[in-house]
Protein backbone atom coordinates (compact mmCIF):
# COMPACT_ATOMS: atom_id res chain seq x y z
CA UNK A 1 0.00 0.00 0.00
CA UNK A 2 1.77 3.15 -1.36
CA UNK A 3 -0.45 5.52 0.35
CA UNK A 4 -0.27 3.82 3.69
CA UNK A 5 1.71 5.24 6.77
CA UNK A 6 4.53 6.34 4.31
CA UNK A 7 8.19 6.58 5.26
CA UNK A 8 7.10 4.72 8.66
CA UNK A 9 10.13 2.37 10.07
CA UNK A 10 9.41 0.51 13.05
CA UNK A 11 12.01 -0.85 16.31
CA UNK A 12 13.56 -4.32 16.54
CA UNK A 13 11.32 -6.18 19.00
CA UNK A 14 13.78 -7.34 21.24
CA UNK A 15 11.11 -9.10 23.45
CA UNK A 16 10.10 -11.62 21.06
CA UNK A 17 7.84 -14.82 22.20
CA UNK A 18 7.39 -12.08 25.52
CA UNK A 19 5.58 -9.17 23.95
CA UNK A 20 2.06 -10.00 23.78
CA UNK A 21 0.33 -9.19 20.16
CA UNK A 22 0.00 -4.82 19.68
CA UNK A 23 2.12 -3.71 22.90
CA UNK A 24 5.42 -2.13 23.24
CA UNK A 25 7.90 -2.43 26.08
CA UNK A 26 9.01 0.20 28.21
CA UNK A 27 11.20 0.91 30.61
CA UNK A 28 9.27 3.27 32.93
CA UNK A 29 6.10 2.07 35.07
CA UNK A 30 3.40 4.56 33.92
CA UNK A 31 0.48 5.11 35.96
CA UNK A 32 -3.41 4.75 34.90
CA UNK A 33 -6.53 5.41 37.16
CA UNK A 34 -9.59 6.53 36.82
CA UNK A 35 -9.54 9.41 39.40
CA UNK A 36 -7.90 10.05 42.55
CA UNK A 37 -5.50 8.27 44.30
CA UNK A 38 -6.74 7.31 47.59
CA UNK A 39 -4.80 7.73 50.83
CA UNK A 40 -5.31 4.15 52.53
CA UNK A 41 -2.74 3.90 55.98
CA UNK A 42 -1.24 -0.03 57.15
CA UNK A 43 -2.80 0.79 60.03
CA UNK A 44 -6.33 0.93 59.09
CA UNK A 45 -6.32 -1.55 56.05
CA UNK A 46 -7.77 -4.93 56.39
CA UNK A 47 -8.75 -7.27 53.45
CA UNK A 48 -12.51 -9.83 53.45
CA UNK A 49 -13.58 -12.35 51.16
CA UNK A 50 -17.11 -12.57 51.36
CA UNK A 51 -18.74 -15.72 50.09
CA UNK A 52 -21.62 -16.60 48.05
CA UNK A 53 -23.64 -17.85 51.73
CA UNK A 54 -22.36 -14.19 53.07
CA UNK A 55 -19.64 -15.74 55.41
CA UNK A 56 -17.17 -13.61 56.11
CA UNK A 57 -13.28 -13.80 56.27
CA UNK A 58 -10.90 -10.67 57.08
CA UNK A 59 -7.42 -10.01 57.31
CA UNK A 60 -5.77 -7.15 58.75
CA UNK A 61 -2.45 -6.23 58.17
CA UNK A 62 -0.45 -8.05 60.92
CA UNK A 63 -2.37 -11.44 59.76
CA UNK A 64 -1.81 -11.12 56.17
CA UNK A 65 2.07 -10.46 57.01
CA UNK A 66 1.82 -13.33 58.97
CA UNK A 67 0.84 -15.48 55.92
CA UNK A 68 3.83 -16.91 54.14
CA UNK A 69 5.66 -14.37 51.63
CA UNK A 70 6.64 -15.12 48.49
CA UNK A 71 8.86 -13.23 45.95
CA UNK A 72 7.42 -13.40 42.50
CA UNK A 73 8.96 -12.24 39.00
CA UNK A 74 6.83 -11.49 36.53
CA UNK A 75 5.78 -9.91 33.18
CA UNK A 76 3.17 -7.23 33.65
CA UNK A 77 0.89 -5.82 30.31
CA UNK A 78 -1.13 -2.98 30.19
CA UNK A 79 -4.21 -2.54 27.99
CA UNK A 80 -2.73 1.16 27.09
CA UNK A 81 -0.52 -0.97 25.06
CA UNK A 82 2.90 -0.85 27.16
CA UNK A 83 4.34 -4.10 28.60
CA UNK A 84 7.32 -4.20 31.17
CA UNK A 85 9.30 -7.25 32.13
CA UNK A 86 11.10 -8.75 34.73
CA UNK A 87 9.20 -6.51 37.64
CA UNK A 88 9.91 -7.85 40.97
CA UNK A 89 7.14 -8.01 43.96
CA UNK A 90 6.89 -9.35 47.59
CA UNK A 91 3.82 -10.59 48.61
CA UNK A 92 0.64 -13.17 49.44
CA UNK A 93 -0.93 -15.36 47.07
CA UNK A 94 -4.15 -15.76 46.67
CA UNK A 95 -4.53 -19.41 47.69
CA UNK A 96 -3.14 -19.00 51.23
CA UNK A 97 -6.24 -16.33 51.84
CA UNK A 98 -8.47 -18.61 49.87
CA UNK A 99 -7.22 -21.79 51.94
CA UNK A 100 -9.91 -21.80 54.73
CA UNK A 101 -12.60 -20.55 52.40
CA UNK A 102 -15.87 -22.53 51.62
CA UNK A 103 -17.23 -21.72 48.37
CA UNK A 104 -18.73 -23.50 45.36
CA UNK A 105 -18.49 -19.81 43.57
CA UNK A 106 -16.65 -19.62 40.07
CA UNK A 107 -16.39 -16.29 39.84
CA UNK A 108 -15.04 -13.11 41.94
CA UNK A 109 -15.72 -9.76 42.28
CA UNK A 110 -12.96 -7.34 43.46
CA UNK A 111 -13.71 -4.45 45.48
CA UNK A 112 -11.21 -1.42 45.83
CA UNK A 113 -11.17 1.88 48.00
CA UNK A 114 -12.62 3.96 46.23
CA UNK A 115 -15.50 1.80 44.72
CA UNK A 116 -13.75 0.47 41.43
CA UNK A 117 -14.35 -3.07 40.78
CA UNK A 118 -13.07 -5.58 38.23
CA UNK A 119 -14.30 -9.07 38.21
CA UNK A 120 -12.21 -12.50 37.13
CA UNK A 121 -13.49 -16.33 37.07
CA UNK A 122 -11.92 -17.75 40.43
CA UNK A 123 -10.16 -20.16 38.85
CA UNK A 124 -7.84 -17.71 37.75
CA UNK A 125 -6.93 -16.46 41.59
CA UNK A 126 -5.92 -19.91 42.70
CA UNK A 127 -3.28 -22.14 41.93
CA UNK A 128 -0.54 -19.95 42.41
CA UNK A 129 -2.15 -17.46 39.65
CA UNK A 130 -2.46 -14.31 41.65
CA UNK A 131 -1.01 -12.63 44.52
CA UNK A 132 -1.65 -9.67 47.15
CA UNK A 133 0.96 -7.86 46.72
CA UNK A 134 2.83 -5.16 48.94
CA UNK A 135 6.14 -4.43 47.90
CA UNK A 136 7.54 -3.56 44.46
CA UNK A 137 11.44 -3.88 43.32
CA UNK A 138 12.34 -3.91 47.19
CA UNK A 139 10.16 -1.25 48.30
CA UNK A 140 7.01 -0.79 50.04
CA UNK A 141 4.28 -0.21 46.87
CA UNK A 142 4.00 3.42 46.40
CA UNK A 143 0.22 5.13 46.72
CA UNK A 144 -0.46 5.64 42.58
CA UNK A 145 0.33 1.93 42.18
CA UNK A 146 -2.03 0.59 44.77
CA UNK A 147 -0.33 1.10 47.89
CA UNK A 148 -0.42 -0.64 50.78
CA UNK A 149 -2.03 -3.32 48.79
CA UNK A 150 -2.77 -4.15 45.05
CA UNK A 151 -4.10 -7.41 43.48
CA UNK A 152 -1.48 -8.74 41.10
CA UNK A 153 -3.06 -11.06 38.21
CA UNK A 154 -0.29 -11.06 35.70
CA UNK A 155 -2.31 -13.33 33.49
CA UNK A 156 -4.85 -10.80 32.77
CA UNK A 157 -4.19 -7.03 31.15
CA UNK A 158 -3.42 -5.47 34.40
CA UNK A 159 -6.42 -3.37 34.87
CA UNK A 160 -7.61 -6.99 36.45
CA UNK A 161 -4.75 -5.86 39.12
CA UNK A 162 -6.95 -3.87 41.47
CA UNK A 163 -5.17 -0.95 43.32
CA UNK A 164 -5.99 -0.48 46.77
CA UNK A 165 -7.50 -3.50 46.88
CA UNK A 166 -9.67 -4.10 49.74
CA UNK A 167 -11.86 -7.06 49.40
CA UNK A 168 -13.32 -9.80 46.91
CA UNK A 169 -17.01 -11.09 46.54
CA UNK A 170 -17.20 -14.78 45.53
CA UNK A 171 -20.46 -15.04 43.06
CA UNK A 172 -21.90 -17.83 41.52
CA UNK A 173 -23.14 -15.60 38.14
CA UNK A 174 -20.34 -13.50 36.55
CA UNK A 175 -20.64 -9.27 37.34
CA UNK A 176 -18.90 -7.21 35.44
CA UNK A 177 -16.86 -4.65 37.12
CA UNK A 178 -16.09 -0.59 36.37
CA UNK A 179 -13.63 -0.83 33.23
CA UNK A 180 -15.83 -4.06 31.73
CA UNK A 181 -19.31 -1.97 32.17
CA UNK A 182 -17.95 0.92 30.23
CA UNK A 183 -16.31 -0.69 27.38
CA UNK A 184 -13.27 -3.62 28.53
CA UNK A 185 -13.26 -6.85 27.50
CA UNK A 186 -14.75 -9.18 30.35
CA UNK A 187 -11.76 -11.94 30.30
CA UNK A 188 -8.56 -9.31 29.32
CA UNK A 189 -6.39 -11.93 28.11
CA UNK A 190 -3.27 -10.18 26.75
CA UNK A 191 -2.18 -13.06 24.39
CA UNK A 192 -5.56 -12.86 22.77
CA UNK A 193 -5.67 -9.04 22.48
CA UNK A 194 -9.00 -8.94 24.30
CA UNK A 195 -9.62 -5.42 24.53
CA UNK A 196 -12.66 -4.36 24.43
CA UNK A 197 -16.49 -5.46 24.11
CA UNK A 198 -15.67 -6.55 20.48
CA UNK A 199 -12.48 -8.08 20.36
CA UNK B 1 -15.56 0.54 17.75
CA UNK B 2 -13.78 -2.98 17.00
CA UNK B 3 -12.58 -2.83 13.32
CA UNK B 4 -9.56 -0.90 12.14
CA UNK B 5 -10.77 2.24 9.62
CA UNK B 6 -9.02 3.65 7.26
CA UNK B 7 -8.02 7.61 8.07
CA UNK B 8 -6.20 10.02 5.40
CA UNK B 9 -4.44 13.18 7.17
CA UNK B 10 -6.03 16.12 5.65
CA UNK B 11 -4.89 18.82 7.36
CA UNK B 12 -1.83 19.54 9.75
CA UNK B 13 -1.54 22.43 11.83
CA UNK B 14 1.07 23.74 14.27
CA UNK B 15 -0.02 24.70 17.95
CA UNK B 16 3.89 24.61 19.42
CA UNK B 17 7.20 23.91 18.49
CA UNK B 18 6.59 20.39 19.25
CA UNK B 19 2.21 20.00 19.43
CA UNK B 20 0.12 19.17 16.89
CA UNK B 21 -3.07 19.21 15.40
CA UNK B 22 -3.23 16.61 13.29
CA UNK B 23 -7.23 16.65 11.11
CA UNK B 24 -8.05 13.11 9.60
CA UNK B 25 -11.28 11.76 7.03
CA UNK B 26 -12.76 8.52 8.21
CA UNK B 27 -15.00 7.17 6.35
CA UNK B 28 -18.27 5.73 7.99
CA UNK B 29 -17.20 7.76 11.17
CA UNK B 30 -19.80 6.46 13.58
CA UNK B 31 -19.48 9.65 16.07
CA UNK B 32 -17.85 10.11 19.06
CA UNK B 33 -18.21 12.14 22.89
CA UNK B 34 -16.00 15.10 24.51
CA UNK B 35 -12.99 12.95 26.43
CA UNK B 36 -12.86 9.99 24.22
CA UNK B 37 -9.61 8.61 22.19
CA UNK B 38 -8.51 6.52 19.49
CA UNK B 39 -5.87 4.12 19.18
CA UNK B 40 -4.14 5.03 16.01
CA UNK B 41 -2.22 2.14 14.17
CA UNK B 42 1.26 2.64 11.86
CA UNK B 43 2.52 -0.12 9.62
CA UNK B 44 6.04 -0.52 8.08
CA UNK B 45 7.09 -2.12 5.01
CA UNK B 46 8.22 -4.55 6.45
CA UNK B 47 5.06 -5.60 8.26
CA UNK B 48 5.64 -4.14 11.55
CA UNK B 49 2.85 -2.56 13.34
CA UNK B 50 3.10 0.06 16.48
CA UNK B 51 -0.10 1.42 17.73
CA UNK B 52 -0.73 4.15 20.49
CA UNK B 53 -3.44 6.11 21.48
CA UNK B 54 -4.26 9.68 20.95
CA UNK B 55 -7.14 11.88 22.38
CA UNK B 56 -9.51 13.47 20.50
CA UNK B 57 -9.21 17.14 20.70
CA UNK B 58 -12.59 18.34 19.07
CA UNK B 59 -16.48 17.11 19.28
CA UNK B 60 -17.82 14.57 16.83
CA UNK B 61 -18.28 15.89 13.30
CA UNK B 62 -19.42 13.88 10.56
CA UNK B 63 -16.36 12.24 9.45
CA UNK B 64 -13.41 14.54 10.49
CA UNK B 65 -11.44 14.09 13.35
CA UNK B 66 -8.88 15.63 15.06
CA UNK B 67 -6.22 14.18 16.97
CA UNK B 68 -3.66 16.44 19.74
CA UNK B 69 -0.15 14.88 19.11
CA UNK B 70 3.10 16.19 21.20
CA UNK B 71 6.05 15.18 19.54
CA UNK B 72 8.38 13.01 22.30
CA UNK B 73 11.92 12.85 21.60
CA UNK B 74 13.14 9.79 20.50
CA UNK B 75 9.36 8.75 20.11
CA UNK B 76 8.73 5.88 18.36
CA UNK B 77 5.18 7.33 16.88
CA UNK B 78 4.93 10.50 17.73
CA UNK B 79 7.30 12.01 16.21
CA UNK B 80 6.48 10.37 12.77
CA UNK B 81 3.01 11.66 13.35
CA UNK B 82 3.93 15.12 14.28
CA UNK B 83 6.44 15.53 11.22
CA UNK B 84 6.38 12.73 8.64
CA UNK B 85 3.21 11.59 8.00
CA UNK B 86 2.34 13.18 4.41
CA UNK B 87 -0.85 14.82 4.21
CA UNK B 88 -2.92 12.73 1.84
CA UNK B 89 -1.65 9.56 3.39
CA UNK B 90 -3.51 7.21 5.82
CA UNK B 91 -2.85 5.86 8.75
CA UNK B 92 -5.29 3.03 10.71
CA UNK B 93 -7.91 4.34 13.73
CA UNK B 94 -9.98 1.99 16.05
CA UNK B 95 -12.45 3.65 18.28
CA UNK B 96 -14.24 5.81 19.77
CA UNK B 97 -12.49 4.22 22.77
CA UNK B 98 -13.12 4.56 26.64
CA UNK B 99 -16.30 5.12 28.37
CA UNK B 100 -15.01 6.77 31.55
CA UNK B 101 -13.75 9.93 31.43
CA UNK B 102 -16.53 11.64 28.60
CA UNK B 103 -18.24 14.97 28.96
CA UNK B 104 -21.99 15.05 27.66
CA UNK B 105 -23.19 18.82 26.83
CA UNK B 106 -26.85 17.79 28.30
CA UNK B 107 -25.33 17.15 31.86
CA UNK B 108 -25.79 20.66 33.71
CA UNK B 109 -23.49 19.98 37.05
CA UNK B 110 -20.46 22.76 36.79
CA UNK B 111 -17.49 21.51 35.48
CA UNK B 112 -13.99 22.02 36.52
CA UNK B 113 -11.10 21.13 33.76
CA UNK B 114 -7.81 20.45 34.77
CA UNK B 115 -5.09 20.36 32.25
CA UNK B 116 -1.46 19.71 32.22
CA UNK B 117 0.88 20.55 28.87
CA UNK B 118 -0.65 18.70 26.17
CA UNK B 119 -3.32 16.81 28.75
CA UNK B 120 -5.07 19.83 27.20
CA UNK B 121 -6.47 18.04 24.33
CA UNK B 122 -9.51 15.79 25.50
CA UNK B 123 -10.22 18.75 27.57
CA UNK B 124 -10.39 20.81 24.86
CA UNK B 125 -12.82 18.54 23.01
CA UNK B 126 -15.21 19.40 25.87
CA UNK B 127 -14.69 22.87 25.67
CA UNK B 128 -15.06 23.18 22.01
CA UNK B 129 -18.55 20.93 22.59
CA UNK B 130 -19.53 23.52 25.67
CA UNK B 131 -18.94 26.30 23.71
CA UNK B 132 -21.57 25.24 21.09
CA UNK B 133 -24.21 23.32 23.15
CA UNK B 134 -24.15 24.21 26.67
CA UNK B 135 -24.40 26.50 29.24
CA UNK B 136 -23.42 24.68 31.77
CA UNK B 137 -20.76 26.46 34.36
CA UNK B 138 -17.04 25.53 32.80
CA UNK B 139 -13.97 26.40 34.28
CA UNK B 140 -10.53 25.58 32.58
CA UNK B 141 -7.26 25.42 34.74
CA UNK B 142 -4.42 25.44 31.84
CA UNK B 143 -1.08 24.47 33.03
CA UNK B 144 1.56 25.29 30.87
CA UNK B 145 5.48 25.81 31.64
CA UNK B 146 5.66 28.74 29.73
CA UNK B 147 3.66 30.85 27.08
CA UNK B 148 5.04 29.15 24.17
CA UNK B 149 3.95 25.60 25.08
CA UNK B 150 -0.17 27.31 25.21
CA UNK B 151 -2.09 24.98 22.50
CA UNK B 152 -5.43 26.41 21.12
CA UNK B 153 -4.18 29.93 22.87
CA UNK B 154 -6.59 32.31 20.16
CA UNK B 155 -9.19 29.63 20.50
CA UNK B 156 -9.56 29.28 24.59
CA UNK B 157 -9.27 33.18 24.35
CA UNK B 158 -12.46 33.41 22.58
CA UNK B 159 -13.97 30.71 25.02
CA UNK B 160 -13.68 32.36 27.72
CA UNK B 161 -16.22 35.19 26.47
CA UNK B 162 -18.60 31.92 25.33
CA UNK B 163 -18.89 30.46 28.92
CA UNK B 164 -15.49 28.87 29.30
CA UNK B 165 -13.55 30.63 32.75
CA UNK B 166 -9.73 30.10 31.60
CA UNK B 167 -6.93 30.33 33.94
CA UNK B 168 -3.27 29.70 32.59
CA UNK B 169 -1.00 28.95 35.17
CA UNK B 170 2.71 28.95 34.10
CA UNK B 171 5.30 26.69 35.71
CA UNK B 172 8.90 28.12 34.61
CA UNK B 173 8.20 31.63 32.93
CA UNK B 174 5.35 33.85 33.29
CA UNK B 175 4.71 36.38 30.86
CA UNK B 176 5.72 39.72 31.41
CA UNK B 177 3.32 41.84 33.74
CA UNK B 178 1.81 38.49 34.98
CA UNK B 179 0.61 38.35 38.31
CA UNK B 180 1.25 35.03 39.84
CA UNK B 181 4.82 34.18 39.96
CA UNK B 182 5.60 31.14 38.12
CA UNK B 183 5.25 28.09 39.49
CA UNK B 184 2.86 24.86 39.74
CA UNK B 185 -0.54 24.72 40.33
CA UNK B 186 -1.70 25.21 44.05
CA UNK B 187 -4.94 25.22 45.68
CA UNK B 188 -5.19 28.54 45.23
CA UNK B 189 -5.19 28.40 41.29
CA UNK B 190 -8.58 26.27 41.63
CA UNK B 191 -11.84 27.25 42.18
CA UNK B 192 -14.05 26.22 45.36
CA UNK B 193 -16.43 23.17 45.12
CA UNK B 194 -19.78 24.85 44.28
CA UNK B 195 -22.35 25.24 46.62
CA UNK B 196 -24.50 22.80 47.83
CA UNK B 197 -26.79 21.44 44.88
CA UNK B 198 -25.03 21.58 41.94
CA UNK B 199 -22.01 19.28 42.63
CA UNK B 200 -18.78 19.91 40.43
CA UNK B 201 -17.51 17.54 37.93
CA UNK B 202 -13.93 17.33 37.52
CA UNK B 203 -11.68 16.07 34.67
CA UNK B 204 -7.72 16.12 35.07
CA UNK B 205 -5.72 14.86 32.61
CA UNK B 206 -1.62 15.11 31.97
CA UNK B 207 1.66 13.51 32.70
CA UNK B 208 1.13 11.41 36.29
CA UNK B 209 3.02 13.81 38.83
CA UNK B 210 0.70 16.71 37.39
CA UNK B 211 -2.51 14.78 37.85
CA UNK B 212 -1.14 13.16 41.34
CA UNK B 213 -0.82 17.04 42.48
CA UNK B 214 -3.68 18.34 41.18
CA UNK B 215 -6.41 15.54 42.06
CA UNK B 216 -4.59 15.64 45.72
CA UNK B 217 -5.55 19.72 45.59
CA UNK B 218 -9.41 19.05 44.65
CA UNK B 219 -9.60 16.72 47.31
CA UNK B 220 -7.97 18.45 49.70
CA UNK B 221 -10.21 21.34 48.68
CA UNK B 222 -13.57 19.34 49.45
CA UNK B 223 -14.08 17.85 46.37
CA UNK B 224 -15.89 14.57 46.47
CA UNK B 225 -13.51 11.71 44.99
CA UNK B 226 -16.07 10.07 42.85
CA UNK B 227 -16.43 13.20 40.83
CA UNK B 228 -12.90 13.68 39.97
CA UNK B 229 -11.78 11.46 36.67
CA UNK B 230 -8.24 11.57 35.60
CA UNK B 231 -6.26 10.16 32.43
CA UNK B 232 -2.59 10.09 32.80
CA UNK B 233 0.47 9.30 30.39
CA UNK B 234 3.97 9.72 30.43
Amino acid sequence: MDNFSPGFHGRTNRFEGRLPPGQYPTESFPVLSAGPTPKVLTETWDFGITTETGQRHYWDWDRMMALPQEDLTVDIHCVTRWSKFDTSWRGVSLDAFLEDVETSADFALVHSEGGYTTNLPLEDLTDGKAWLVHTFDGYDLSPEHGGPVRLLVPQHYLWKSAKWVKGISLTPQNEPGFWESVGYHDYGDPWREQRTWSD
Amino acid sequence: MGSWRNARLVERAELTTTGRSLHFDVPHWPGHLAGQHVDVRLSADDGYQAVRSYSLAAPSKGTRIELGVQAAAGGEVSPYLAGDLPVGAEVEVKGPLGGWFVWRPEQEDPVLLVAGGCGIAPLMAMVRDHRDHSTAPMHLVYSVRDPAQVWYREELGAAQGLGTTVHLVHTRQAPPGSSRPPGRVGAHDLPPPAAAGAETLCFVCGPTGFVEHAAGLLVDAGHAPGRIRTERFG
